[in-house]
């Protein structure tokens, strides 16, 4: 387990661009759906406004 | 009216014509790019070294980055007083090809601007420690490698026709894509300084100048028509 | 007709629904590639013979730049059709596109730059394919720039799709010339592999982490389309039938 985590001395780099890219994913995923969210809410805001109107 | 030229050339000779005019009347605006690039290849010496051996090694990137900004600075007049009094509308109405006038636009800004630089560029090479033979190669790169950053300078401008405080943006736009054009004329710069055959980068200068005459107009007259809407 | 399908994708609530339908279709393949992609690429597959252990970023780099230019291609394609077809939906596919195109561009750079350090001895190298990525970065950023600086949405679509256009054709030109120069100095690539000399246990992996990628990508933008679309379309009135289904489903 250590001797993999090692990496054969290169862990640094390995794991590290590892956690890069992860990071980038999953920050893309909660952005996407951050997005999407937000124009949900926003869609509903306008119906109930325009209902109400 | 000249006799015997078809009307979309005399269309285009009327619009060259009109803008070597402005630059006349205007001539401050022609000379500040290349005051401009003169005080860009002056600050590298004070910078780097007064060494001119030291200088000779870096002196195409200078000179060739040097262009690349004063041609850059340039572009903030291609179309700016036009698209605000109206011309570049009436361009648009004419009943010519945009596109063609665009192309015209673009042909004299390069002789107010490229043609300048590249008169300009063998002398702030031979400060930096270019032999006397270069310069004719000099002069060929710049001239060459300066239609392709006129044309595609002329892209950049049309994008950002309809954007307020532009100058920043413009560079980022176009910066990107006139890469290649500055490795094939730094590398022409590079060969003729050393006394060397400079056929091969000149000729991808030149193909990638071809490649902007067909299409680059193309391109702005597309944005142009887009930021008139 | 042939056609309908097409014209159907012009409309915004047709493709609202289908990219709901779809996302599903692409998130799940696409996470059990990565996962098993990488458990492949970090586990199963043997140390490279000169590279030993270092050469396992291969498995998040390469998918990374694959990405960025498919990102690149796919946004310039849809603001292509935008163009020529003024087709609204095109337009909001590209303009979903660019986020993650920078961000992915950026991993990938980041990625070289770490692989290529204890191979080179230094972060950062004149890499041709680095510097390829960087000037990518460039052109994603510009992009997102320009439709910053226009507020008209609908005008900010038509002149950021010239410019994606423009840089699509500059694309190759670029990649070429970079090779060019490079190839006059002579700095050795640590990103290219031999190819024949790569057995399948370290191919396999790098194409199933390849295909996830592109799949993660398909969902991403999918969900951001309908986003796009949504915000687009805010005064339309089939809004109001999108927001009682969820209503329903809630």
């Amino acid at each position: 387990m250590m001797e993999f985590l090692e990496m054969g001395g290169y862990a640094r780099y390995v794991w590290s661009s590892y956690a890069i890219v992860l990071v980038a994913i999953v920050l893309n995923i909660v952005w996407a759906r951050r997005a999407l969210k937000r124009a949900q809410a926003e869609a509903r805001r306008r119906v109930t406004m325009r209902d109400a109107a | 009216m000249s006799a015997g030229l078809t009307p979309a050339l005399e269309a285009a000779r009327l619009v060259m014509a009109r803008d070597l005019h402005l630059a006349i009347r205007r001539p401050g605006e022609v000379l500040q790019p290349l005051v401009f690039f003169a005080i860009v290849t002056t600050l590298f010496p004070l910078a780097i070294t007064p060494e001119l051996a030291q200088l000779r090694q870096v002196a195409p990137g200078v000179v060739w980055v040097a262009a690349l900004l004063a041609s850059l600075l340039a572009l903030e007049f291609l179309y700016r007083d036009d698209a605000h009094d109206g011309t570049l509308e009436q361009y648009a109405l004419s009943g010519q090809s945009l596109t063609w006038l665009l192309f015209a636009k673009t042909a004299s800004h390069w002789l107010l601007t490229g043609l300048p630089l590249a008169i300009m560029a063998p002398v702030a090479a031979l400060a930096l420690g270019a032999p006397k033979g270069s310069v004719s190669g000099i002069i060929a790169s710049v001239a060459i490698g300066s239609i392709a950053l006129s044309l595609l300078g002329a892209i950049g401008a049309s994008l950002t026709l309809g954007v307020r405080r532009s100058g920043v943006l413009l560079s980022i736009l176009t910066l990107p894509l006139a890469i290649p054009v500055l490795i094939f004329g730094a590398r022409a710069t590079q060969l003729a300084m050393a006394g060397e055959d400079i056929a091969a980068p000149l000729y991808l200068l030149g193909a990638i100048a071809v490649l902007g005459i067909t299409l680059a107009p193309l391109a702005a007259s597309a944005a142009v028509r887009i930021s008139l809407e | 007709m042939a056609w309908t399908w097409f014209h159907r994708l012009a409309s915004p609530p047709y493709v609202y629904s289908l990219a709901a339908r779809l996302t599903p279709w692409f998130a799940w393949p696409a996470a059990l590639l990565i996962v098993t992609g990488l458990y492949g690429g970090l586990v199963v597959a043997p140390p490279d013979y000169q590279q030993g252990e270092g050469y396992r970023i291969l498995y998040v780099h390469v998918p990374s730049a694959w990405m960025s230019l498919m990102v690149y291609t796919t946004m310039a394609a849809a603001a292509g059709i935008g163009l020529v077809w003024r087709m609204k939906v095109a337009h909001a596919v590209a303009a979903s596109c660019a986020a993650l195109g920078a961000t992915f561009t950026f991993c990938a750079l980041v990625t070289g730059s770490l692989w290529g350090a204890p191979m080179w001895g230094t972060y950062w190298e004149w890499d041709p394919r680095l510097t390829f990525e960087l000037v990518l970065l460039f052109q994603f950023l510009g992009y997102m720039g320009l439709r910053a600086a226009i507020e008209d949405v609908q005008r900010a679509d038509r002149v950021s799709a010239v410019l994606a256009v423009v840089g699509v054709v500059n694309v190759p030109i670029i990649h070429y010339s970079v090779e060019w120069w490079n190839s006059l100095h002579q700095t050795a690539s640590v990103m290219k592999l031999s190819k024949p000399s790569m057995p399948p246990e370290m191919l396999i992996p790098l194409l199933m982490t390849g295909l996830g990628f592109t799949l993660l990508f398909g969902a991403l933008l999918l969900v951001r389309l309908r986003a796009e679309v949504l915000s687009r379309e805010r005064a339309a009135s089939w809004i109001r039938e999108v927001v009682a289904g969820e209503a329903a489903r809630a």
